[in-house]
């Protein structure tokens, strides 16, 4: 067992750190209060490779592994969890299945754009009618007579990255089949759709709770027409390309809700320190100083708990429950840490200029996207049973 | 074209210093980054570099412990082509004269047509190293450069130098050495595969000891350096100070005048 | 090397567009110091530059006993190259016990340079000079050096304090930090011995071309970067009324107003003003803080200055347990008063 971080790991952390703090950080509050994405950063981003990270250099990518990838997003997220969403979204949700079930024109196409910076992806699978239980998806998709194009309707909704994207991978039922016991089961594709398609349009804009900044949209499709070789893998097994491309995005909402609780704690502690009350600073407190050791050490836990899903996914083919873990995990301590900081904060905790409360409601969407916290507990407990 | 980029490895005292209970420096406590001056000349010559590829090659040099291979692997991930450490234990406790004198012994084993240096690391502040390596080497220098433009078919260096009210535009010839401003630029940041490349092949930074080094025994080292640290001792933080109620605002100006005096201000 | 030839205290005479700089005229009052703890009491000013010699009256005034005048039209702008080559010959004809530059820009660039030729140590950005024994006390099995040039410097951005000491090597050579040492009050009349010397000057490939000089105060656009700071907070009263914070901060060379966040948020000023924990750190060498209490959040980006000056009406503000001169009263008397003494005294 090594615990200890690789020079190249420390390094990268460095450069994420030093990055978040002076080009990200200095946005967050005006991210967060104007519901701005933050297309500046995002284009510096893209300048230094942050887009393609785990993504092999062939492909115009960084070629480094999912640990550094997650490092990247948690340090991002300990200044602004937006920032982080975006990055996790584009890289886990879109350039990971393209890389992982793409053909080699795919690739080269959609790919390497992607991860080289001059677009960015998203993903669609939820819909109005269908969140956990994706049997619900009603986007249909169907080959034209001709075979060369695929017709899709239906729309997509809450959709990271929803309008700044330039590719989207998106999920649609392409057959339905009868199951052993006569029961109609829909079978899935994954599909490669491009801003400007005619027929995909833009619907309601979602003014959210946290994660003000990115750009969270209902994707529409009326008689929209793909190329037939957009389709993403094999047809009838988007829902298992769902599946595992969720897999991936879990770690990276893992060590964004890692990365926020830490931003939340560190924050704290410096002003626990400042802080003073009764004559003395309000670290000299017990309960002060109780509460920070038990949130020092869920932080550390979750981290561990990443950092190990991170790289299940460099060495194994399934790594579904660690990452699983690692975000019900990650998630729970992001909410709960971020939580308490605030109540340490006190009167400040409530204002905007100090941030925690921004992490506060940035958190609790790590329970709730690419899976819930439920979700996670019923592929964990799925494993145990099976 | 051959850039050579000086760099040193240093304490970061942005973000407060940080002091030990018993008051004295806490070098352990503060991060070792890459010397602030040196970055922006290497981003200078990464610039350079940017305008010719295929045709320039940037290497970075520093002397140190074995732990600044650190800042050369940094170098590396920046966008440098190779990096040169010179340690070794003889060469310790060297004062700038001494660091001057060895390092230039390195780049007289080195081929050059730029060195770029700092103007002053922020743990010393001396800005002495670059221009005493200038004149070991018998080469120009130009200090505090805000503007560095070459002309590869003259082979020559122009420069924009500030003065206290003015600046100059200058031009030597190469090889010459220029000392950077951190005002120069805004150094780049590295890329994640460039830091696993820089790391993927040892062999791209050099380690020379003292064998190496076309310098004299009594020109390295300790024994090497003409100044001698007498006293060294932590700034105690200062206490509260004083406060006065003048009975009228005159009486406050003069109060405040000479303060203002007392401490060289004005 | 004999140390025992190397006499007297010389200091490097700057000049630029044939005016003599405040840096000679203070380092010729230390000189005067340090000479009277020597045995040789003689200070020399080094006076390099074209048609240059009608200054030599004004460093006797100030305390020169003798100038060593190098003049030559190769040296009419300050470049690196020929100004070294006279100072170094200098150095090597007439061999100072002592010789100080100014740690200015030139004198930055002049020093390194000749220390390197001449093989000796350099100390820069002194901020006392002293004579005094190496080592200060005695060491067993270690000669203890008498009438040594104790050369005292901050370093770690003014966190540590060295003290050093050039036992072996002659001339022991500083550069003295600009407005820390005391000029002597002028006697008028006084003269001094002037010595010509010209080293020859060839040009080679060190000398540089200067294709332009163009004389611009760059203006400090940050005000992290300002070595003074006039500072306002909520006290101030009105966005107009900085006016008068502007115009104190005018008289200092690098001198800048910043604000407290409570102006930031009642929109007097843009964020980029703003010190503090949400706004920026700075570290000046004076910091005045104006009307402003001193919350621990301002605190937090302000207290490392040199010296902090707190003008506020409440005798009870924080700001009075961190600021090293506080003054209890009406800044809107005050501050303009002080503005109109300092330039006064300019």
């Amino acid at each position: 067992m090594d615990f200890s971080l690789s020079k190249e790991h420390i390094l990268a952390r460095n450069l994420f750190k030093e990055f978040a703090e002076k080009e990200v950080k200095p946005l967050a509050i005006e991210v967060d209060e104007k519901h701005e994405f933050p297309r500046e950063t995002v284009t510096k981003m893209q300048k230094y490779g942050f887009m393609g990270i785990p993504i092999p250099k062939e492909y115009g990518g960084q070629g480094c592994d999912p640990l550094t990838y997650a490092m990247c997003v948690e340090e991002l997220a300990k200044v602004c969890g937006t920032t982080a969403v975006i990055v996790s979204a584009h890289t886990s949700l879109c350039c990971d299945p393209i890389m992982t079930y793409g053909t080699e024109d795919q690739k080269q196409k959609y790919l390497v754009p992607l991860t080289k910076g001059e677009k960015l992806g998203a993903f669609g699978l939820t819909e109005p009618g269908a969140g956990t239980d994706a049997q619900g998806v009603q986007t249909k998709a169907v080959l034209s007579d001709d075979e060369k194009e695929w017709i899709l309707n239906g729309s997509k909704c809450f959709i990271t990255n929803g309008k700044e994207a330039d590719v989207y991978i998106i999920i649609a039922y392409t057959d339905i089949v009868e199951d052993k016991k006569g029961r109609k089961q829909k079978k899935f594709s994954a599909f490669i759709v491009e801003k400007g398609t005619p027929g995909f349009t833009f619907g309601t804009k979602e003014n959210k709770m946290g994660i003000c900044g990115s750009s969270t949209y209902e994707l529409i499709f009326q008689d929209c027409h793909i190329p037939a070789e957009n389709l993403l893998g094999t047809r009838g097994k988007g829902f298992a390309i769902a599946m595992h491309t969720l897999d991936g995005g879990r770690i990276g909402i893992a060590a964004q809700a890692l990365g926020i609780a830490e931003g939340a704690l560190d924050r704290t502690i410096e002003y626990v320190k400042e802080r003073k009350q009764f004559g003395r600073s309000i670290g000299a407190f017990q309960n002060t100083q109780f509460q920070l050791a038990n949130m020092a050490t869920q932080v550390e836990a979750a981290r561990l708990l990443v950092y190990q899903a991170a790289d299940a996914k460099a060495t194994k083919s399934y790594y579904g429950v660690e990452a699983a873990k690692a975000k019900l995990f990650a998630a729970e301590t992001a909410m709960d840490v971020t939580t308490k900081c605030v109540q340490l904060f006190g009167g400040y905790g409530y204002i905007r200029e100090y941030e925690v409360e921004r992490m506060m409601r940035d958190a609790k969407i790590t329970e709730i996207y690419e899976g819930t916290s439920e979700v996670q507990r019923m592929v964990i407990s799925g494993a145990l049973l099976k | 074209m051959k850039i050579v980029v000086c760099i040193k490895q240093v304490p970061d005292t942005k973000g407060g210093v940080k002091f030990k209970p018993d008051g004295t420096l806490d070098r352990g406590a503060m991060l070792a980054i890459m010397n602030p001056d040196d970055k922006a000349g290497l981003e200078a010559a990464l610039r350079i570099k940017d305008e010719d590829p295929d045709n320039t090659e940037v290497t970075v040099v520093t002397m140190g412990l074995p732990k600044a291979d650190d800042i050369l692997r940094e170098a590396l991930a920046m966008g440098a082509d190779k990096g040169l450490l010179i340690t070794d234990r003889v060469l310790g406790g060297a004062d700038t004269w001494a660091t001057s004198s060895t390092i230039a012994g390195a780049l007289k084993n080195m081929e050059y047509d730029l060195i770029i240096t700092g103007r002053q690391a922020i743990d010393g502040d001396t800005a002495q190293v670059g221009p005493q390596i200038s004149e070991h080497l018998n080469i120009p220098v130009i200090s505090y450069a805000e503007e560095i433009k070459v002309d590869r078919s003259a082979m020559t260096v122009t420069v924009k130098r500030q003065f206290d009210d003015r600046y100059h535009m200058l031009t030597a010839k190469l090889p010459c050495l220029v000392t950077a401003l951190s005002e120069l630029n805004e150094p780049r940041y590295m890329t994640p595969g460039g830091i696993f490349d820089a790391y993927a092949d040892a062999d791209r930074v050099q380690v020379w000891g003292r064998d190496k080094l076309d310098v004299a025994d009594e020109n390295i080292g300790m024994a090497g350096s003409p100044t001698v640290i007498a006293k060294a001792s932590d700034k105690v933080p200062k206490g509260k100070g004083e406060v006065v109620t003048p009975g009228s605002p005159e009486e406050a100006v003069d109060y405040i005048v000479g303060k203002l005096t007392e401490k060289h201000v004005i | 090397m004999s140390l025992e030839e190397y006499k007297g205290v010389f200091i490097y005479a700057q000049q630029v567009d044939n005016e003599v700089s405040s840096i000679a005229l203070e380092l010729l009052g230390k000189a005067r110091d340090l000479a009277n703890d020597l045995d040789n009491k003689q200070v020399t000013a080094v006076l390099i530059g074209s048609e240059v010699g009608g200054l030599a009256d004004t460093l006797a005034e100030y305390g020169a006993d003798r100038v060593i005048l190098v003049d030559d039209p190769e040296l009419k702008e300050y470049r690196t190259e020929p100004y070294a080559h006279a100072l170094a010959s200098v150095i090597n004809e007439f061999k100072p016990e002592i010789m100080l530059v100014g740690a200015t820009a030139i004198g930055r660039d002049l020093g390194p340079r000749v220390s390197a030729r001449v093989h000796t140590g350099l100390t820069a950005d002194c901020t006392q000079l002293d004579i005094g024994d190496f080592p200060l006390q005695p060491v067993e099995g270690q000669e203890q050096k008498h009438k040594q040039l104790l050369m005292t410097r901050p370093a770690f951005g003014g966190n540590t304090i060295a003290t050093i000491a050039c036992p072996n090597f002659r001339p022991q050579m500083a550069t003295v930090r600009p407005g820390v040492m005391q000029k002597r009050a002028p006697q008028s009349g006084a003269k001094a011995e002037i010595v010509n010397y010209n080293p020859g000057f060839t040009p080679n490939n060190c000398y540089v071309t200067i294709d332009k000089v163009v004389k611009e105060v760059s203006g400090v656009a940050n005000i992290q970067d300002a070595k003074v700071l006039v500072s306002g907070g909520r006290g101030v009263g009105s966005p107009e009324n900085f006016k008068i914070l502007e115009e104190l901060a005018e008289c200092f060379k690098g001198g800048m107003v910043s604000c407290s966040r409570a102006v930031v948020d009642s929109g007097w000023k843009p964020k980029d003003m703003q010190v503090g924990q949400t706004g920026k750190t700075v570290r000046p060498h004076v910091y005045f803080a104006i009307g402003i209490s001193g919350a621990i959040q301002h605190a937090a980006g302000m207290e490392e200055s040199d010296i902090i000056i707190a003008i506020n009406k409440d005798e009870n503000a924080p700001i009075f347990d961190i600021a090293d001169y506080g003054i209890v009263g009406d800044l809107n008397k005050i501050v303009p008063e002080l503005t109109k003494k300092i330039k006064a005294g300019q």
